[in-house]
């Protein structure tokens, strides 16, 4: 959409918006409508000019504005907002429907209603040709559990015991945390906590909280405790992290999109070389051991050295049992 | 702004010389040429803004076509939503992170609050959801979609690498846990098909018109690409060993059934029932030696396989055949 379009597709909004709410403060609505104070009084002094065939007096609209405030007295006949486009009702309709079954959104039934008033409003303008399924796992037995007692706590504004499966470690632990809220990200549930044991904001994936009891206390995150920006993803590059250098094989490719990798090569046979970063060793001896011969590490040598070594001990216990029964 | 307040003001169709003579700015033309320039650029603008300007002829001998706008097409229905609807809404505005989607749910966003409904955006939700759209033939393919034209584009399989053409009648784009997919008829194998949008290479060409693509009425996006992206399937029941204090994340999963010593070692007899068949023997032999498989034996063969290729070093490791239980299934 070009500038132009921008400002007429504002200048048509505006009208209504400012009929819907008399003497509105003019920097509340520039900040609506994500546009400067003075662009917002530029606005109306154009809006001021347009009106009725004829333009004499009567025809025109009719702003009183003062200091601070706007009130719009005659509308020329603009006194609704133009109909959704298709791309809006789609981008709005399709992100309800995602909601309606999002584990964790308490009232689905009134993003339904929402969703049946916006339909019934914007007419023809049905969405198409986007779905959005955030399809949250939920594997383990106690997921459904887990997430009830979160969202307990989150909404009663209290403190939380769990025990959580930490996948980096392969330990599971107990901890109090002070719910702040939950998050889903690409189709997982996460619960964002103070954790008293950390001493800092972590994010607890849900399907990884085995075990949650609503504590009596009530929650609370200190004061300098910051949500965490998802913007770009839930993985973070910390200084402490190591980076192994990896060429996959047909079969371990899925690697490559499944965790976060750097400057990936295309090699022949249709093997991919990548950098990956990991913070701990046992972690991605973990993850490379379970790929096998899919799998062969450039660097560092350390890291090559104890995956031979570990899977070769692997190999001969199971001949040893093997053998013995 | 004039123009969409006269026609909107309008019963009759107003001719392009009416319209030149009454709306300001027009009469400055210094040509005709210039006028109908300006006033075609203006048409084209107003119904990219989604205005329903409609054309014709008050009466069957007019010379030439009017203009209007229909105001019962124009505006936005009644709508009135509740508090709780209202932070639904601006819980799903929060729901894109995508410059073509967050723009469009905003468009609709300042439609509402101009038809007078509250929206506080910036209420806490105890729920925060990201849909993210960094692929670069998300844009392309959103497009294509809603002009209704088939598309070709260069996509990479992984089992066995490939990077073949293909052409594409798309349905739609379909956002599944997190990652995105594109629906539709694929001419050459002349069936439905789904394709991840990370997998495409390189840029998406437009093939043929628009309006030339017809979604069929019964397809359900989401549920086709759901079926089709590998689900877990019933699975025999599993028994390993675990060493003592080893396996958490194994064990999570699991029911201890007896003591145990292997090798010297002692451990607990588990049970599991596998989510993820396809992925079990390489989730497995990550435990290397602190977890072994007991049953069944086709198992227990695929992880030692894994795991004695990875003891045996990069060496061997291009000529290795693929895992035994691997099936091709997309992860």
């Amino acid at each position: 959409m070009s500038g132009a379009q921008d400002r007429l597709s504002r200048l048509l909004a505006l009208v209504p918006y400012f009929l819907a709410r008399p003497g509105i403060l003019i920097d509340e609505a520039a900040a609506t409508f994500g546009i400067t104070p003075k662009q917002l009084r530029k606005d109306l002094e154009l809006l001021w000019m347009c009106g009725l065939p004829g333009y004499g007096p009567g025809d025109l609209i009719d702003i009183s504005f003062d200091e601070d405030t706007v009130t719009v007295t005659f509308d020329a006949g603009m006194n609704r907002p133009l109909r959704l486009t298709g791309a809006e009702a789609t981008a709005l309709l399709v992100a309800l429907r995602a909601l309606v079954d999002t584990p964790g959104v308490d009232d689905a039934d009134a993003v339904r209603r929402a969703v049946a008033k916006i339909e019934a409003a914007a007419g023809q303008a049905t969405p198409a040709g986007v779905a959005v399924g955030l399809g949250v796992r939920e594997g383990a037995r106690s997921t459904k559990r887990a997430r009830d007692a979160v969202q307990a706590a989150l909404s009663a504004g209290r403190a939380l015991r769990i025990t959580y499966y930490t996948a980096s470690k392969d330990e599971i632990t107990e901890r109090v945390v002070d719910p702040m809220r939950m998050l889903i990200v690409d189709g997982r549930g996460y619960l964002e906590a103070w954790c008293r044991r950390a001493e800092d904001v972590r994010l607890f994936r849900v399907d990884r909280v085995d075990e949650a009891a609503v504590l009596d206390e009530a929650a609370a995150p200190p004061p300098y405790a910051e949500p965490t920006d998802t913007s770009t993803g839930l993985f973070r590059s910390a200084p402490d992290q190591r980076v192994a250098v990896l060429v996959l094989g047909q079969e371990a490719r899925w690697v490559s999109e499944y965790y976060p990798v750097e400057d990936p090569e295309e090699l022949p046979d249709g093997r991919l070389r990548v950098r990956m970063r990991y913070a701990d060793t046992s972690w991605v001896v973990r993850l490379l051991l379970g790929l096998g011969g899919e799998v062969a590490v450039e660097s560092p040598v350390e890291l090559a050295e104890v995956l031979r070594a570990q899977a070769a001990a692997a190999v001969a216990r199971m001949d040893r049992h093997l053998a013995s029964t | 702004m004039n123009l969409v307040l006269c026609l909107l003001s309008t019963r009759q169709y107003l001719s392009a010389e009416r319209i030149r003579s009454i709306v300001p700015g027009y009469a400055d033309a210094p040509s005709d040429d210039a006028f109908f320039r300006t006033f075609e650029r203006d048409k084209t603008e107003l119904r990219e803004l989604g205005i329903p300007l409609e054309v014709g002829r008050n009466k069957v001998d007019d010379p030439v076509d009017g203009y209007r706008i229909a105001r019962r097409d124009y505006e936005l229905g009644e709508i009135d939503l509740e508090p709780d609807e209202a932070a639904a809404v601006a819980l799903a505005v929060r729901l894109w992170d995508s410059p073509e989607l967050t723009g469009a749910a905003h468009g609709a966003l300042l439609k509402l609050r101009a038809a007078g409904v509250d929206v506080d955006e910036s209420a806490p939700t105890a729920v925060e959801s990201k849909v993210r759209t960094t692929e670069p033939a998300f844009g392309p393919l959103l497009a294509a979609v809603q002009a209704g034209q088939a598309v070709s584009f260069d996509y990479r399989k992984h089992n066995p690498v490939e990077v073949r053409a293909r052409e594409l009648e798309p349905w739609g784009v379909v956002s599944w846990r997190g990652r995105w997919y594109v629906v539709g008829h694929d001419r050459e194998r002349s069936a439905p098909r789904c394709f991840r949008l990370s997998r495409v290479v390189g840029e998406v060409r437009k093939v043929g018109r628009p309006g030339q693509v017809h979604r069929p009425d019964d397809v359900d996006l989401l549920r086709f690409v759901a079926s089709s992206s590998g689900e877990s399937q019933p699975s025999p029941a599993v028994k390993l060993w675990v060493a003592d204090g080893r396996g958490a994340g194994l064990r999570r999963w699991a029911t201890v059934v007896r003591r145990h010593e292997v090798d010297g070692v002692p451990g607990d007899v588990v049970e599991l029932e596998l989510a993820y068949p396809d992925t079990a023997a390489g989730w497995i032999a990550g435990y290397g030696a602190d977890a072994l498989v007991l049953e069944p034996d086709v198992l227990a063969k695929a992880v030692r396989e894994r795991l004695l290729a990875a003891a045996e070093g990069p060496e061997r490791r291009t000529r290795l055949e693929p895992a035994i239980e691997g099936n091709g299934v997309a992860r």
